[in-house]
């Protein structure tokens, strides 16, 4: 049942966190809805992990506001912190403890009782699809199998809201795509899932709602097909020139499409209709090594919005 | 190819031996602290604390005072807890815990070359600890005799004696589930305290005394004893503890290599 | 359905703490932290674990039989008494005081940089404190074992000649917590184990200049007070007070002593996690 209630559970005003000279978080400003997917895209060290961190209560902020279910995480962290679930970027099992006592003592920390625990750690070792692993040591699983438990010991308190950093980072593509389907399950649930990723196939297939940070701010808010909308142009053109000749290209390409990047290996043409601009191109007698049609994406808008790609 | 091999595998050893070296540099600085440091502090202690006690009580231990009767079992010790370090530590982390051999056997140096390659550069290691352990011992007057550095080369004897035996013991671990714990507590402490180490063996009953007669620690702490202040010994004795010695690193490095070898063609 | 009224529970607990003392760093259930070390023992060796207490009885059966044919008596308090029961209390502190430096050094400082235990621990509605307490807690299980198992092989040797001597098995843990509760908070500081090292480079001198092996009256009097205001050496007069039966009211003070030792370094120690967890 996704929740059509507009009830806020996080609001962030004004969010700063300084470490010495460095701000890693430099006064943003959001608010993320009951039952909503809302994403944190941006590449390493934008500033992701330490607002996924003062959210989860576990981090202090140096300045502005901050509400998570209407409490501030500086006076009301163990509260807060029972309503979350946490799902850290390197998993933090515990490697000297089995799958299913990695679950069940994890439940034991926020106080549940074993009477509650004994049928919670059954149902959630199906939903990460470890029944057969649960009396191994963590140490054997995969790392798709680490990421299934972390989240599914995330989930050991029924959480609200489900803090999620970098869920499928290094994980293969069949791996991936597990999990993405157990996150689906849990948003139709009704749970709040806010993640951060610097993934744009992630965050398009799993977000609502995105904020694009960089360095520590926010640059651009908006669902993932408004923010291509309102920052990119329908469809792009990559041409390959060759390594050396990609600027002397770019220079004849001026005035194809709407707009023009170029990259270290490649230029991209932003236009509406990509198939006729690499038709012109073709036809004025310039031989790219290869073309490629695509529709824009989020590496896209953020290229737009910062100069940079998101993964180097 | 098989020329090339032959002479790369001539120097096999040496580059091995080269990377243990590289390894060590970065400790330097806290071996030579706690090469110093540790030894001063428990010869001011044990000797002189407990030293002026026994020197109160008796005539001398063996006709020598006490610390000088302690000092080469605590040298043939150092020697031989430096050595343990040395192969123990660099075996378990190659096959356990960095994995760094499989990493090498990939190159033309083999497992037994690893394997000598550890001990050799443990010499170096024991050498080095043991001659700083043997000028202390020098200061404090516990080796005023003409021969006492000779009590030097027999610590160190003993040392790779363990040595050799300890790198193909470590290289049986398949699992580091508190072995080294296991080996420290039921085979080296019972050593270090029943070997004659603290007063001659002769004053344990028969019954323990054997742990001493198979201990590497006695054989060289009475060899150490008859180079640094004169101990008496007659010469088949002192023969039986240098071809007991030898035997252990005799044994110690034809398995080890052996051991080596195998567990990293798997 | 079960589930619903668990969702309210996991919330309702962490609410029931709202208003209570230490509410932020402390949500009353250190125990699931001992349960934890429970788990984690029954999965690991535990016989290498059970079997330390072994160590200090070595050093016993070597020394006392040995040693004392060249030392001859000592004395305590003006009576003479064997060599073997004068170290015996020494050997017992200083196994209670090494039990609880690993514990809360080694052990912790594994689980801060290589498990990241704690990280997931403090990510739930438990706080610093329950986990202080809780590690603590099962060093102090791990010393009170230690601590038994020692006086049961000592005392048939008649080296705990009076009965005040069975309070040295809850002096072992009271030891054992002191150090502990301080231990943690240090370890807290140390980023690698070279600097790991320099614990026992402190530990060391601590050991040998204590009085474990023989009395400190052997030392110069200055030297004598810098060794007595360190903790080993208010140990070893604390167990030894018991086990020779020599209770007087200076024995409080050895306690006291180690009571503040506990309080301070509980609290350094919380303090410690919440600013590196939690800043």
């Amino acid at each position: 049942m996704p929740a059509n209630s507009s009830e806020i559970v996080i609001e962030a005003t004004n969010l700063k966190k300084v470490y010495g000279d460095f701000v890693a978080v430099n006064g943003i400003n959001f608010k993320v809805t009951k039952g909503e997917s809302f994403g944190l895209l941006g590449p390493n060290g934008a500033g992701k992990s330490t607002t996924m961190r003062m959210i989860s209560a576990t981090l202090t902020r140096s300045e502005g506001d901050l509400k998570i279910l209407g409490l501030d995480p500086v006076t009301k962290a163990p509260q807060i912190r029972a309503h979350l679930g946490v799902i850290p970027q390197q998993d933090h099992l515990d490697n000297e403890l089995t799958v299913a006592e990695n679950l069940y003592i994890y439940g034991r920390y926020f106080g549940l009782s074993r009477a509650y625990l004994k049928p919670k750690v059954e149902e959630l070792l199906e939903f990460a699809q470890l029944v057969e692993k649960r009396n191994e040591k963590v140490e054997a699983l995969s790392g798709g199998m680490k990421r299934r438990l972390t989240i599914a010991r995330g989930l050991i308190n029924q959480p609200e809201i489900l803090m999620l950093d970098e869920p499928t980072t290094g994980l293969d593509p069949q791996a991936r795509h597990i999990l993405w389907d157990r996150l689906f399950r849990l948003k139709e649930e009704g749970v709040t899932l806010i993640l951060t990723t610097h993934y744009m196939d992630e965050a398009e297939q799993l977000c609502d709602r995105i904020v694009v940070m960089d360095n520590g701010t926010i640059m651009a808010e908006g669902s993932p097909a408004g923010l291509i909308a309102e920052y990119s142009s329908k469809e792009v053109l990559e041409l390959r020139f060759g390594s050396n000749k990609n600027i002397e290209a770019a220079k004849a390409l001026e005035g194809y499409g709407d707009r023009l990047e170029i990259l270290p290996d490649r230029i991209l043409l932003y236009c509406n209709d990509a198939e006729a601009v690499l038709e012109k191109v073709n036809h004025d007698g310039m031989k790219p090594l290869t073309s490629l049609v695509r529709r824009s994406s989020l590496e896209d808008v953020f290229l737009r919005l910062t100069g940079r790609t998101l993964v180097e | 190819m098989s020329t090339i091999n032959r002479t790369v595998s001539r120097w096999t050893v040496l580059h091995a031996v080269e990377h243990r070296l590289l390894i060590q540099k970065k400790w330097f600085k806290s071996i030579l602290l706690f090469g110093i440091g540790n030894p001063t502090l428990y010869l001011l202690s044990i000797g002189l604390g407990i030293g002026s006690l026994v020197d109160a009580n008796t005539t001398g231990v063996d006709g020598v005072k006490y610390l000088t009767f302690l000092a080469p079992a605590l040298l043939a010790n150092a020697a031989i807890q430096s050595a343990m370090t040395e192969t123990m530590f660099p075996a378990m982390a190659g096959f356990i815990w960095a994995k760094t051999f499989f990493g090498i056997r990939s190159t033309p140096i083999s497992g037994k070359g690893i394997a000598s390659g550890i001990w050799i550069s443990a010499i170096l290691q024991v050498a080095f600890t043991t001659g700083i352990y043997w000028i202390i011992l020098w200061l404090f007057g516990a080796m005023d005799h003409a021969g006492s550095w000779l009590s030097l080369l027999t610590a160190i004897y003993g040392g790779l004696a363990v040595g050799a035996v300890m790198l193909f013991v470590a290289s049986l671990i398949d699992h580091d589930d508190g072995f080294l714990a296991i080996v420290n507590r039921f085979v080296m402490m019972p050593m270090f305290l029943f070997s004659g180490t603290f007063y001659p063996l002769t004053t344990l009953p028969l019954y323990v005394r054997w742990i001493g007669w198979v201990s590497p620690l006695w054989h060289s702490t009475e060899l150490g004893r008859w180079a640094s202040y004169g101990h008496s010994i007659p010469g088949t004795i002192a023969i039986i503890h240098i071809a007991y010695l030898g035997l252990w690193i005799g044994l110690g490095l034809y398995f080890a290599r052996r051991r080596f070898n195998q567990r990293l063609a798997k | 359905m079960i589930l619903n009224a668990a969702v309210d529970s996991a919330i309702a607990i962490a609410e029931r703490r709202i208003g209570k003392p230490g509410e932020q760093v402390f949500a009353g259930r250190p125990y699931v932290m001992i349960q934890r070390s429970f788990l984690a023992f029954k999965r690991s060796a535990w016989f290498v674990i059970l079997s330390g207490f072994v160590e200090p009885v070595f050093y016993l059966a070597s020394f006392g039989y040995g040693l004392s044919k060249l030392v001859g008596n000592m004395s305590a308090a003006g009576h003479p008494i064997s060599y073997a029961a004068f170290i015996a209390p020494g050997l017992l502190a200083t196994s209670a005081m090494n039990g609880a430096i690993y514990d809360s050094t080694w052990n912790v400082f594994f689980k801060m940089h290589h498990g990241k235990v704690y990280n997931a621990m403090l990510a739930t509605s438990l706080g610093p404190l329950d986990v202080a307490i809780g590690e603590i807690g099962w060093a102090l299980l791990r010393g009170f074992t230690y601590a038994v198992g020692f006086m049961i092989v000592v005392t048939p040797f008649g080296l705990i000649p009076s009965w005040w001597g069975i309070l040295a098995i809850p002096a072992a843990v009271l030891i054992a917590f002191g150090f502990a509760s301080v231990g943690m908070g240090i370890t807290s500081y140390l980023k690698d184990f070279q600097q790991m090292e320099w614990i026992n480079f402190f530990m060391l001198p601590m050991f040998l200049f204590s009085g474990t092996l023989y009395s400190i009256s052997a030392f110069p009097r200055a030297l004598q007070l810098i060794i007595e205001a360190l903790p080993l050496s208010q140990a070893i007069g604390l167990v030894r007070d018991l086990t020779l039966g020599q209770v007087h009211p200076g024995t409080l003070w050895h306690v006291l002593y180690f009571v503040v030792m506990i309080v301070a370094g509980l609290i350094f120690t919380t303090r410690r996690l919440q600013n590196l967890f939690q800043k």
